[in-house]
């Protein structure tokens, strides 16, 4: 299977080009047939891959199938690398997106254009693919572009819709930023390097050579880094240019779970953990990767705690974690990093579709403050989305308890504002607990606030519960990896990447002693502030109801500010969107186009048709007027013959 | 011996002569005369450069020039006398037909 690598990303596609062509007339049932079939058996291949992956000694694999672009010495090839990195993100892209096939064959089930649902999903996966399976910048871009088409199209899946219409163009257009820099980047390494392949530019003996960037040294590393984490986080929803996030929401709920949570947009984190060896020979850049990440956490955090949409409480709560995730990158425990991208991507995917299937309970109903009491009627949403809000609180034992922990440590341990950071991200955790309690006491406790005679609750399909369920027990054994070393042993996670992430793993020091010790008070802490955000969430709104709408008005400018998200995207269409409207109508549109292009175009015809309105009247059709012409026409002839004032030499000169 | 100058000069007026009433006169008989004045003129010229250069093209040209005008003659007025006898008019300027 290791040969044939591109069988992987291959299926999804080809499911993708079935289904879209043909899918039209098809029942749902042919559909579902192709869509999950092409996911399922890509599943099962890089399942096998990953086995003989394994069995060949763990060392990086790398086949180039063709080339793609050539020029001078330039090379860019259709080639594919598995390495351990790889491993994760293939099994988590192609597993998970499996289960959300399967659950969306529930979910879509009454929905119109099914087979262009699929169509587009599928062919999301298929460019995931190519972008975690990719060799060298330049593929992993057309997967990085790709993935971004994709959302676009799922983002405004239901097109009619203006809002979800306007929410994909956003997405598109905030995440073409980001891709500006990322291009950037690449072009700045391929200068220095003179190639965009991974292996070639990691090993190569320029960057071995390459001086460390300390602060104050701003080098071509510096900005090449700083350059594609601008793409990073276009794509990964950091600040500044996360505001697509949160309307994404517009898109169906799987495709918020697979596309917004699980995988795409880690694709940011995948990338900056990609290049970590470029970035740790640029310690500014990581300082800024640490800042954005940990700034973004804790800024997305503290609008998830007043939303009522109860997936753009989850959408806050992605981008906060993806905060998480380079925050992680930034301080250089990438393994942490990417083991939470991993443990969320259970638990994130999980949440959101549990939270679809209380949508789907609620016959459509997103806002929390009209549910409530809903744990006995769908039981099993209740208790899968339970585990994942376990999971993502850090409560002990479950797979966020793990990553987060690391994260905190690797923050807690870092040279350059490590308590900062590290207080940032307790401060965010402590957060996340809150609003996350809120949102499963508002929905699944308490007395319903809807009318139950009209909203018929009931509970989702087993295709819906089935995937569920699955990535429940993911979401709770997701993160025992790293089980171990709660017992002084070793950390398998961080020692299975640290192949990838040779020579800074700052996990490694965690079994021992001081460190050992360090981490379990570290772990006692984010627990303790785990617990504190559930105790004030469950007074707040279970014991003392009243109490949280008498805090909302006692902190009336706050609250405010926070429900209007601090009015970024009011800042944004004051300072960007509105000047550019502006240019666009009055110089680009009136001026250039109008006046300018129009009136070239108009002015060339209406001074043709003048010129023949007056030249018509010499066509009389009268004999004797056009003798006139001839006779004066003669006479000009002769005139020039004779009178030649140019020159000394006359026509008639030159006719001899 | 007349020199060719005067020839010459006398063949620009004749023929200026018919250009005017070419254009001027509104009698179908007399623009036809006109036409007939301006070839006669130019047949003077050619006569007259034929002498000075001692060549007989000129001769042969003036030869041709007087058959086909006797030829235009023929169909001319034959036309002329069908535009009288349907029109009732020889001013050119109301045989105008095609016009409308």
């Amino acid at each position: 299977m290791l040969e044939y690598l591109w069988i992987i990303p291959l299926l999804p596609l080809l499911g993708s080009a079935v289904n879209g062509l043909f899918g039209a007339k098809w029942p749902n049932k042919i559909v579902n047939g192709v869509a999950i079939g092409s996911t399922g058996l890509s599943f099962l291949c890089a399942v096998e891959a990953v086995r003989e992956f394994f069995e060949s000694g763990q060392v990086l694999f790398r086949k180039e199938f063709f080339t793609w672009i050539a020029a001078g010495n330039f090379r860019a090839g259709f080639d594919l690398q598995m390495d351990q990195l790889t491993v994760v993100m293939v099994l988590v892209v192609t597993g998970v997106g499996w289960l959300i096939h399967i659950y969306a064959t529930g979910y879509m089930a009454h929905e119109g254009g099914y087979y262009r649902f699929f169509s587009y999903l599928n062919l999301f996966m298929f460019f995931m693919l190519i972008l975690v399976l990719a060799a060298n910048y330049v593929l992993l871009f057309v997967g990085w572009e790709g993935v971004g088409l994709a959302s676009y199209l799922l983002i405004g899946f239901y097109f009619l819709k203006k809002s979800a219409s306007d929410a994909g163009k956003k997405a598109f257009i905030v995440n073409r930023i980001g891709d500006f820099g990322f291009m950037l980047g690449m072009f700045l390494l391929f200068r220095a390097f003179r190639t965009l392949d991974f292996q070639t530019i990691f090993t190569s003996s320029t960057l071995q050579g390459w001086p460390v960037e300390l602060s104050g040294h701003l080098g071509t590393l510096t900005f090449a880094c700083l350059l594609i984490f601008m793409g990073a986080c276009g794509k990964s929803a950091q600040l500044p240019l996360y505001v697509w996030l949160p309307d994404a929401m517009e898109g169906p709920t799987p495709v918020s779970a697979l596309i917004h949570a699980a995988t795409m947009v880690t694709a940011g984190v995948y990338v900056v953990a990609r290049s970590h060896i470029l970035f740790t020979h640029a310690p500014t850049a990581m300082l800024v990767v640490a800042i954005v990440g940990c700034a973004t956490a804790f800024f997305a955090a503290t609008i998830g705690l007043v939303q009522t949409d109860i997936k753009k409480v989850l959408a806050y709560s992605t981008v906060s974690q993806l905060g998480y995730m380079f925050l992680a990158c930034g301080v250089g425990a990438f393994s942490a990093g990417i083991f939470h991208l991993m443990t969320h991507a259970f638990f994130k995917a999980l949440l959101f579709l549990a939270a679809g299937s209380v949508i789907h309970a609620m016959g459509g109903e997103q806002d929390m403050n009209r549910m409530g009491g809903l744990s006995k009627k769908i039981r099993w949403t209740y208790g899968t989305m339970l585990v994942a809000t376990f999971a993502i609180t850090g409560i002990p034992f479950f797979a966020g308890f793990f990553s987060k922990d690391a994260i905190l440590f690797g923050a807690f341990q870092s040279q350059t504002g490590g308590s900062v950071l590290y207080a940032f991200g307790l401060l965010t955790a402590l957060l996340t607990s809150f609003y996350m309690f809120r949102l499963i006491f508002l929905t699944f406790n308490g007395r319903p606030r809807f009318d139950e005679h009209h909203v018929h609750v009931h509970e989702s399909p087993w295709s819906m519960l089935g995937p569920l369920v699955i990535l429940a027990v993911l979401s709770t054994i997701g993160g025992w990896f790293a089980l171990p070393a709660f017992f002084q042993g070793p950390d398998h996670f961080a020692n299975f990447l640290a192949p990838v992430f040779v020579g800074h793993e700052s996990a490694e020091a965690a079994g021992e002693g001081a460190a050992y010790q360090l981490e379990m008070i570290l772990a006692g802490v984010a627990v303790g502030t785990a617990l504190i955000g559930l105790g004030v969430a469950y007074w707040l709104y279970l014991k003392r109801p009243e109490k949280a709408d008498g805090l909302a008005k006692s902190m009336k400018p706050v609250y405010t500010t926070l429900l209007n998200k601090y009015y970024v995207d009011e800042l944004y269409a004051a300072v960007v969107v509105k000047p550019l409207l502006w240019i666009s109508a009055n110089v680009l549109w009136k001026t250039a186009d109008v006046a300018g292009i129009d009136g070239a175009v108009n002015g060339i015809a209406s001074g043709t048709t003048a010129i023949g309105d007056g030249v018509r009247h010499t066509q009389s059709g009268n004999t004797r007027s056009y003798a006139v012409w001839v006779v004066v026409g003669a006479l000009v002839v002769i005139a020039v013959v004779f009178f030649w004032p140019f020159g000394g030499k006359s026509v008639l000169g030159m006719v001899r | 011996m007349v020199p060719t100058n005067y020839y010459v000069i006398l063949s620009a007026v004749l023929f200026g002569l018919g250009v005017f009433a070419f254009i001027f006169k509104r009698n179908i008989i007399t623009i036809f005369m006109s036409i007939e004045l301006m070839l006669n003129a130019v047949n003077l010229a050619f006569v007259a450069f034929s002498q000075a250069l001692g060549k007989l093209d000129g001769q042969v040209f003036v030869l041709f020039v007087i058959v086909v005008a006797a030829a235009e003659a023929a169909v001319g007025l034959g036309i002329i006398i069908l535009i009288a006898r349907n029109r009732q008019t020889l001013n050119v300027e109301r045989v105008n037909l095609l016009k409308l």
